[in-house]
Formats: structure tokens, sequence, C-alpha cells
């Protein structure tokens, strides 16, 4: 099972970003073997539905579950069509999510969390 | 005559400027172009009714044609495409029309269909005020196509004016750029005067004429009259930090009505905006 964090940089000790669209990167952990892969996140660079490209990178990269912080409708609609698990309120470093996600820690959510605009405003 | 009322930010008075200015005048038409949030109608209360739906041409995929190929959300450089290991997703807000999924799909698998932008509206035409605006649909990203649309309906026979959005993206420079003349309102703040020099920038660019409405005077700096003063740019108003003002602002009521007075400073400034113009003047 694969595990997708938001993150700032690209290992376990990055700190997360809870902001899953701009996030600078993703961090792609595997559960059975262990590895530790990283994703530049391509949301940042569009200028429009930054969270449809960086949900698009999270299906191809194959990830099961998405630990972060607020998914947009757009986002959401994408990943909940195949079936990826997100899990809202990561905090600290990139190890500290997976193991607030394997104590339970952090909520499923079934709908978005923020606005399709969030981050996209005035910029 | 066109009179563009703009500013670099949001928030500055210039829904006020343009509604206070419409009702001192009379006799114009006054036009909300800011369609991602219009307003204007919320200090003149008209009943408004529908003048057109505005459509665009957004895609949709033939599940049984497409390959998956995902060509079509490479191209689209709004991203209103998701290419997924089971179909395409097409969101339709963020698709700004331009017909190029359609080109790249070599399986003939896009479709064209109308999506609704948003909706054009004016003032019953017993209203006291002609008054026409633009609503955009929430979460819609094309809002520069509603505004041309909106732009189609201004009525030649009387000066317009017109709100236009916030900041100095496409949608702003599509009212400024069809404008006679652009009224900068602004404050004498540093975060004010800093988006003021962006939207400067912008109004030069279009070379469109322009002067300045220095909004809750007093309560900044003097840099923004200072730094028009050394440009040549004129100020055509100054709106006080007024208590009485904020206070109608407030309540949703046009600030001239309960200050007649000012009805007579807000026709002067107009009339001073109409001799820039003839005189051929106001660009640096
Ligand atoms: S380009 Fe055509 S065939 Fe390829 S994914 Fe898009 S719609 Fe399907
Ligand atoms: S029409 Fe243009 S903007 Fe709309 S989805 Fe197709 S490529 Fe993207």
């Amino acid at each position: 099972m694969k595990v997708c964090i938001s993150s700032t940089g690209k290992d376990l000790e990055s700190e997360v970003d809870p902001q899953f669209g701009r996030c600078g990167y993703f961090v792609i952990v595997d559960l059975d073997t262990g590895s530790v892969t990283s994703l530049k996140n391509p949301g940042p660079e569009a200028s429009g539905g930054s969270g449809i490209r960086a949900a698009e990178a999270i299906v191809n990269s194959k990830a099961d579950i998405l630990l972060t912080g607020s998914v947009g409708p757009n986002s959401f609609s994408i990943l909940s069509e195949v079936g990826v698990e997100v899990r809202v309120g990561v905090k600290g470093t990139v190890a500290d999510a997976l193991k607030q996600y394997e104590a339970g820690d952090l909520c499923i959510i079934d709908s978005p969390n923020s606005s399709a605009h969030n981050g996209m405003k005035n910029s | 005559m066109k009179v563009a009322i703009a500013s670099g930010k949001g928030g500055t008075g210039k829904t006020t400027v343009a509604v206070n200015l419409a009702l001192s005048l009379g006799g114009v038409h006054l036009l909300d172009c800011d369609v991602e949030e219009p307003n204007c109608n919320l200090f003149l209360g008209l009943e408004l009714e529908k003048l057109e739906y505005v459509t665009c041409q957004v895609p949709e995929i033939d599940p049984e044609k497409c390959t998956l190929c995902g060509k079509c959300a490479d191209f689209c450089r709004y991203n209103a495409l998701a290419a997924l290991p089971s179909r395409v997703l097409v969101f339709p807000a963020l698709c700004h029309g331009c017909g190029g999924c359609g080109l790249v799909c070599t399986e003939g698998a896009v479709r064209e269909k109308p999506g609704i932008l948003g909706i054009l509206e004016s003032a019953r035409s017993d209203s006291s005020l002609e008054f026409s605006r633009g609503v955009l649909n929430v979460g819609e990203a094309a809002a520069t196509p509603l505004i041309r649309a909106l732009q189609r309906h201004i009525d030649n026979s009387r000066p317009a004016i017109i709100d236009s959005p916030p900041g100095v993206a496409c949608p702003v420079l599509a009212v400024i750029g069809a404008a006679d003349y652009c009224v900068l309102v602004t404050e004498s703040t540093p975060f004010g005067f800093h988006d003021f020099r962006l939207a400067l920038e912008a109004v030069k660019a279009l070379k469109v004429p322009f002067g300045v409405v220095l909004n809750r005077d007093g309560l900044g700096d003097s840099r923004v009259e200072e730094f028009c003063g050394a440009k040549g740019i004129p100020i055509l108003l100054r709106i006080p930090d007024d208590r009485r003002i904020a206070q109608l602002y407030s309540e949703g009521i046009p600030f001239v009505e309960e200050m007649p007075e000012w009805k007579e400073k807000f026709a002067g400034m107009f009339s001073a905006i109409r001799a820039i113009m003839e005189s051929g003047e106001g660009t640096e």
C-alpha cells in the first residue's frame, strides 16, 4: 500500500505542507516495502486548476492514500473517482504524519474541505 | 463616452465611486463589470431582469471513442481536463472554450456543448437609473467572455460609467481597454500605493487617459499625492476619511443621497474628465 504526503521537501524529514494543490512535493511511502520516493507537484506551475494537475499526479503515482491538510472540490472529484482515500490533519514532518496516520489520528474526508480558488485569487 | 472606474485591488472604494458618480450625474448607463463580485446593486437595490445567459463551448468526451491517450489533457493550458486511467474528467468551470482539445484528439472523441458562464441582467426600464451587470457563475474561471458580452449592451446614446473588476488581470484589461477614460481609485497607504502603481502601469500600457480619486483621504500618508504631483497625474477628487460616509457605506446607502453637496463634486469631476478628453490630454 502506498501513502502519499503533501510536503515542502522530498524526504521523511521534510515539513508537511497542508495545501494540497500548491505544495512543493509529494513524498510517497510504500508501507509494504518501506521505500520512500518523491514527486514534484506540477500544481504550483499551473496558472489555474493547480489542484487538478496535483490530483492527476497522485493518480499516476498509484498512491492509495493521501495525507494532507485541505483538498478543493476539483481535486477531490478526481481522487474519489479513482478511489484514493483522503485523510487530513497532518502536522510536523512527513515522518510525523505517517505516525499520525498509523495511530489513527487523521480523519478520512468524504467531501472537499476547501474552496476551488484557495491560493489562486490575487496571485 | 465610456469611463471605467478601476483600482489595483479590491476594497478601495471603486464601487462607491462608480455608484455615487452615476447617481450624481443621472441620465448615464452604469455597468457593473466586476462579475465575480457585482456589488453595485447592493447600494442601488434596483429590480433586475435577465438580459441573457452567456455560454461558452465546453468539451464533452465520448467514452466509446476515447482511448484515454491523454493528449487533450496535456494540451489544455487551463487544466480543465484530467486524463485518469478510467476516463477523462472535464471541469467546465475552468474551460476557456478554446476548442484545442477537440483539435488534438485524433479519435474524434471530443464533442462540444454549450456551458453557461453566467448571466447578464439589467434594471427594469422604468427604473430611476439605467443599470446593467454580469454575474459570473461561482467558481467559473472565464470572466472575460462574460464582460465582453456585457459590453455589447452598453447604451451608446449616453455616457457609460463602468465598475471594473479589481486587480490588473485579463478581465480588468478588457474593461479598461474598451474605455475612453479611466478613473483609478486608491488609498494613500503603503499597500494602496503599491497596488496603485501596478494599476497605473496597466492603464499606461493600454494608452487610456486616466486620473486619480483618493479615497479615505487623510488616513494614510501623502505618497500617492506626491507621486501624482511629480508625474503630472490629475487628482480628480478626494473623498475624506469621514465617519458619516463610512456609516452610510456600511448601511448600503450611496452617500450622495444623504449628503447632496457631494453630487456637485462628482458632477464637477465628470466635467473635468470631459474637458480633459476634449482637449486631448490626459495621458503622460
Ligand atoms: S485526446 Fe481524445 S482519445 Fe485522447 S484522451 Fe482525449 S478525448 Fe480521449
Ligand atoms: S476547449 Fe480549450 S480550455 Fe476548454 S477544455 Fe478544451 S483545451 Fe481546455
